[in-house]
């Protein structure tokens, strides 16, 4: 972990607009949101390639599908709560039913979110992606890692939803970090406790776990950037190598990384699974760090945890 | 090979006609009612109109059709079992377990159909999304969708007209089949998307109003789409529900069952 901090929405950018010199298949839609989603920076690159479809993401979620018919290679980007849910019926019967190539990636997930408040924090988007049959879903915790994401996916052919975060976090892994879908990446080697963790919250673990060795706690992070097909080997793993579990995210502890955990464990490795997370409540207006505070999401309360029940 | 005898592709329509009624029979369920309504429409389209291979389905530069209103699949099916995409005998499948018939049009089931439908607005912004690629990459192929006067109530609708009208898709013909009948009602008592024609119109579209039954007025209809530059068009096709079979002519009732053994006889008796 370095100094350096940037927010997964903006290497989406970044790595949309590189994506796109590579890729010709390559276009991208959004929803009068690309200067908060960054794909404004594919737009100045590629303007012929870059569609606005306005404020209607259902509309841009179809015309997606009708692209993908026609062997292009859509993104479509909004915000969480737009394309997961305001959009659902049209991922869902136009776009996962069919099997179409769109990559969905939406920025702005969770109550890091900030001051937008509840309206706008997307606490369900795991949840109501991963029960889509044909689906993948994906919830990138860095730059390096958002940026091979964003080219990787492109090598599917099939739906893929990728969450991306608001909020600048820091830079995790190294640049020649190899990453491969479906395989989470595990860091430490401690087994006092495993963290799993996705997206926003596997820097709060990784803070957590530099707190807790100051305390002779020995822990390690387990990153899920791949929720589905999730990383059946590492969760049996790490159950039998470590004495406790914890899944963290920014997201409702109802039907996200927690509950896909423990769908594994129920049925290969039955054990006891601690899920933090936003407590099926809705989010509020605040500073992004203050929400994780206060929901419960950051390493403080990670480490509390630990410490409470250790 | 396109077929420019009228008589002909009466008797074509008239086929079709008679394979939806058998469809929706063998099956005891379907919606027979919005089907007879757009027979014409798609006699016309697949025989008379769209650049077409049944024998290389996926020909990048066909002409492509989106039945936005999927429940009429047994039209589609029937449509495109006559033409030749696959054989009739695979109609009297129709919505059994085995199927590739599925009750709603599925993609990568059926060889011919462009998309899977069935949740009703969302066809014409993925029309949008094919014209569009054919601006992109200079094809010449057009496309064309069917919608229901009732589906025009959901929003997506007009949020996709809108982008048809943005990017000025000329390449795109979306016919309204207008048989002023919905589940619950007629147009005017369950929601009133009247007036369609001035509707399409103030959202950017050539508006043409044709009886949607009149194989020479839907040939004309699709002519002038193809004559229009700079915009999209939208053919007001007015139509009968039920139509070519008296007793469920204009019968909302008739929307989505089954005949019983002595109305099916009847109504294929009518159809000879």
């Amino acid at each position: 972990m370095n100094n350096e901090k940037k927010a997964t929405r903006q290497s989406y950018g970044e790595a949309l607009a590189q994506l796109g010199k590579e890729n010709k298949k390559i276009v991208v839609l959004d929803a009068d949101l690309s200067t908060a989603t960054k794909t404004n920076i594919f737009a100045k690159e590629f303007p012929n390639r870059f569609f606005d479809i306005g404020i209607a993401e259902q509309d841009m979620i179809s015309t997606a599908a009708g692209f993908a018919t026609c062997g292009k290679i859509p993104y479509a980007s909004t915000f969480a709560v737009f394309a997961a849910g305001r959009a659902y019926d049209q991922i869902r019967n136009s776009v996962a039913y069919p099997n179409l190539n769109v990559k969905i990636c939406a920025t702005h997930s969770g109550v890091t979110v900030g001051e937008d408040g509840a309206t706008h924090q997307m606490i369900e988007d795991i949840s109501l992606m991963r029960t889509l049959p044909n689906m993948k879903v994906m919830s990138v915790s860095d730059d390096v890692q958002t940026k091979w994401a964003v080219k990787e996916i492109s090598k599917i052919d099939g739906p893929v939803y990728l969450r991306l975060s608001r909020l600048a976090t820091p830079v995790l892994y190294d640049e020649n970090k190899k990453f491969e879908i479906g395989k989470a990446v595990q860091i430490g080697e401690g087994t006092d406790c495993t963290i799993f963790a996705t997206g926003i919250t596997v820097a709060e673990s990784l803070k957590a776990k530099e707190e807790l060795k100051k305390q002779g706690i020995n822990i390690r992070v387990v990153d899920i950037h791949t929720i589905k097909p999730i990383d059946e080997e590492i969760i049996i793993k790490c159950a039998k190598e470590t004495k406790r579990l914890i899944s963290v995210e920014d997201h409702n502890i109802i039907g996200g990384l927690g509950s896909a955990i423990a769908e594994v464990l129920t049925s290969k490795y039955p054990c006891k699974l601690e899920r933090m997370g936003i407590k099926d409540v809705f989010g509020k207006s605040g500073k992004a760090e203050e929400l994780m505070e206060y929901f419960e999401i950051d390493y403080k309360s990670i480490v509390k945890t630990i410490l409470n029940n250790n | 090979m396109k077929i420019t005898d009228i008589n002909q592709l009466k008797t074509i329509s008239k086929e079709i006609r008679r394979s939806i009624l058998k469809q929706v029979y063998s099956a005891n369920s379907g919606h027979l009612g919005g089907s007879l309504s757009i027979a014409d429409i798609l006699t016309v389209l697949y025989f008379n109109e769209m650049n077409v291979d049944e024998k290389n389905p996926k020909w990048e530069n066909r002409d492509r059709l989106v039945l936005s209103k999927g429940h009429c699949s047994p039209a589609l099916y029937a449509t495109l079992a006559e033409k030749g995409y696959f054989s009739k005998e695979d109609l009297k499948t129709f919505r059994n377990i085995n199927s590739n018939l599925q009750g709603h049009p599925d993609m990568n089931k059926v060889p011919g159909v462009e998309m899977t439908t069935g949740s009703l607005g969302q066809g014409l912004s993925v029309a949008n999304g094919m014209a569009i690629v054919g601006k992109l990459d200079n094809k010449s192929y057009r496309v064309y969708c069917i919608v229901g006067d009732g589906e025009i109530e959901e929003g997506q609708i007009w949020e996709a007209a809108m982008s048809s009208n943005k990017y000025k898709l000329d390449n795109l013909c979306v016919i309204i089949d207008n048989n002023n009948l919905q589940i619950d009602g007629s147009i005017e008592e369950v929601k009133n998307s009247y007036p369609i024609n001035e509707k399409f119109k103030s959202f950017g579209f050539e508006v043409v109003t044709i009886d949607g039954n009149n194989i020479e007025e839907i040939i004309k209809g699709l002519e002038k789409a193809k004559n229009t530059k700079g915009k999209p068009t939208a053919i007001i096709a007015k139509t009968v529900k039920g139509k070519g079979i008296s007793f469920m002519e204009n019968q909302v009732d008739w929307h989505g069952k089954a005949p019983n053994e002595e109305q099916y006889n009847i109504a294929l008796q009518e159809l000879n």
